[in-house]
């Protein structure tokens, strides 16, 4: 990982303030970022911390008030101002996991996964192949046409994840994604975002309470009080991610 | 993919059943368009099935459809006399209630002018037009009577010799074919006291006559059918029909009978913009405004179950936003379910309205250009309807689905 490369998400001194005046509230504070192509960061922190502020602005989902994001080398933010349009951004390089798995409940879980990449323009027989991969890669292939309603939690967060790297996107952006998974499931998780970085050379952030699979990151961030800091590296993991 | 038919698949049954609602509320609404149109063709039937170029009635009256309308007999052989007229007919019509079987039966009397015309322009649908000047008479379906039935009307007994199929007058009563003189006896129909008094009177009018008290044998008259009495007047018709022979321009005849004063006349499309523009005006206005209010109802009722899905869908919109979906995608989902819902509820409306419409006591008509403009309608309400929803589902923020 060098330094002169151009870096998967840079985050430099992102602000948040919520309200003004008497209300004003300082969520996030200067926090920055540089996560390399490959790299798996961890982001720890308790409750009420920022972590969500800070992933939701670097998912272009919430403009930071101050600060700047780049994306492969590409700045997309300048304190509020965007420079691309960050929906088509988010379709082409980002992908998103959250705590509860988050899928669309009239949709099958293939359909799911499918949507993410017919977004982006991709065939629906493409599509669908790739989905079927994806499902096969992460063991929830024979639940391919059930809706989530029909998932436990675990198959759900599963196709999530599948859906999170159908676009094989630059960034993966994780919100405690084993939250609702037991721990060897939360591990298997943990290691599978390792290996897609490695492997995809994707830069991941990964909010999470769970300090048994750190082991898994590469990097580790902590964040109190809005303020972000960093903490010891890791060792990685392997296997191959469908291409 | 289509997120729209994605959808409807999941809660097929939540949709289905709105459906249906759709459906009936549009039922309704074609249905009252349907109504207009059979008054319409109920009132202008008579007008186009008689196929006369001209009609002749009562001076300054808008008869006979509009209102009553009487004119002397002997009028249809002056008529007939005006050149450029190929057949002049006696026009007989009035309506009458009878019991039978305990219900009220309401037959609108139509005289045809026998020989000239039997009945042949008539839409049978069994049985013959009429073979005899007497006591036959051809009856609309409509009325309940079967073929050979013997109906006593007055004094005298008819058999049904011919059933005809959407005869109907302008009031929705069936209408029943006689020669002119057998509509006359029943419409003028008096009862054995009524005419003993009627003649009593004559003879104590009489005696009040030098005449008579010169000639008593004169106030034998007195007690004769009127028919034999050369100083009674036949009875009068309703109006008179002509048929122009081909050529001829209908305003110069209407010139010349226009100058008699004792008549007005009226080309058929004369007479059918009096009858659309009297009495049936204030229905078509009133099913034309119930219309109108049923149309806005069904379009907040759409407007209010598209919000109502857009709302449920708040979650998966927020994700579809967040992942990257374009407006376009949230919007067409919205917009296609609204189309979706338009019109396989119009479809609903359709095929139920078909087989619910010929059980209703008037006729409903469903029109090829009026459903057009209903399916037109149906388009522009599914498309406002969503509108609501697709501005909710504008303002919703990828956060959402963070919740």
């Amino acid at each position: 990982m060098s330094q002169s490369e151009p870096a998967a998400i840079e985050a430099e001194q992102l602000t948040k303030i919520y309200g003004s005046g008497n209300t004003e509230v300082v969520a996030m504070k200067d926090a920055s970022m540089r996560v390399e192509k490959g790299e798996v960061v961890a982001l720890l922190g308790p409750s009420g911390s920022g972590k969500s502020t800070f992933l939701t602005a670097v998912g272009l989902i919430n403009s930071p008030t101050r600060g700047r994001i780049s994306i492969g080398g590409q700045l997309v933010h300048d304190g509020d101002v965007a420079y691309t349009n960050l929906r088509s951004f988010r379709r082409r390089h980002l992908g998103f996991i959250f705590q509860k798995s988050n899928l669309i409940p009239f949709l099958s879980a293939i359909e799911n996964v499918q949507i993410a990449m017919q977004l982006s323009g991709e065939s629906a027989r493409a599509s669908r192949r790739r989905s079927m991969e994806l499902l096969e890669y992460l063991g929830v292939a024979d639940r391919a046409s059930n809706f989530p309603s029909m998932l436990s939690g675990g198959q759900q967060q599963r196709i999530a994840v599948a859906r999170a790297l159908a676009n094989r996107p630059s960034v993966i952006l994780a919100d405690e994604p084993t939250a609702a998974l037991d721990g060897h499931r939360g591990r298997q998780v943990m290691e599978l975002f390792a290996k897609v970085a490695h492997e995809q050379g994707a830069g991941v952030i990964v909010v999470t309470h769970d300090h048994r699979a750190l082991d898994v990151f590469d990097t580790i961030y902590e964040m109190e009080d809005g303020l972000l800091s960093r903490s010891a590296p890791s060792e990685s993991a392997h296997a191959s991610v469908p291409h | 993919m289509n997120l729209a038919t994605k959808d409807i698949r999941h809660s097929f049954g939540r949709f289905a059943l709105t459906a249906v609602g759709i459906g009936m509320l549009l039922m309704v609404v074609m249905g009252m368009g349907g109504i207009y149109r059979g008054v319409v063709e109920d009132a202008t039937l008579l007008i186009d099935r008689a196929d006369a170029d001209l009609w002749i009635v009562q001076r300054n009256t808008r008869g006979p459809f509009a209102e009553l309308s009487r004119v002397s007999s002997t009028l249809v052989y002056r008529a007939a006399a005006v050149p450029g007229v190929l057949e002049a007919r006696e026009f007989v019509y009035h309506t009458i209630q009878r019991q039978r079987d305990g219900k009220p039966l309401r037959i609108a009397v139509l005289g045809l002018s026998w020989p000239t015309d039997k009945g042949e322009w008539l839409p049978l649908i069994a049985g013959r037009t009429l073979g005899q000047v007497h006591y036959e008479m051809i009856a609309d379906q409509q009325l309940g009577l079967a073929l050979g039935e013997r109906v006593t009307l007055g004094k005298e007994t008819y058999e049904v010799v011919g059933i005809t199929e959407n005869m109907i007058s302008s009031s929705g009563d069936g209408l029943a074919f006689f020669s002119v003189s057998d509509a006359l006896a029943i419409q003028f129909d008096t009862p054995g006291e009524a005419v003993r008094l009627e003649r009593a009177a004559r003879r104590a009018r009489g005696e009040d006559f030098e005449l008579a008290i010169r000639q008593p044998d004169v106030l034998e008259n007195a007690n004769k059918p009127a028919s034999q009495l050369p100083a009674v007047a036949k009875p009068q018709i309703s109006a008179v029909m002509i048929t122009l022979t081909p050529g001829t321009d209908p305003d110069r005849v209407a010139e010349v009978i226009s100058g008699w004063g004792d008549v007005s006349v009226y080309t058929a499309d004369g007479q059918r913009e009096l009858l659309l523009k009297g009495s049936v005006e204030r229905v078509r206005r009133q099913i034309g405004l119930f219309r109108v209010l049923l149309t806005i109802i069904a379009a907040i009722i759409m407007a209010l179950i598209l919000y109502t899905l857009t709302l449920d869908k708040i979650h998966s919109i927020a994700l579809l936003k967040l992942i990257g979906a374009p407006n376009s995608v949230v919007l067409g989902m919205i917009l296609q379910q609204a189309l979706i819902l338009g019109f396989v509820g119009f479809g609903i409306a359709y095929l139920v309205g078909r087989q619910l419409f010929p059980l209703f006591p008037r006729r409903v008509i469903l029109a090829h250009a009026d459903l057009l403009q209903l399916a037109g309608i149906v388009l522009a309400i599914s498309v406002i309807a969503s509108l609501l929803g697709i501005w909710k589902a504008m303002k919703i923020s990828p956060n959402e689905a963070l919740a």
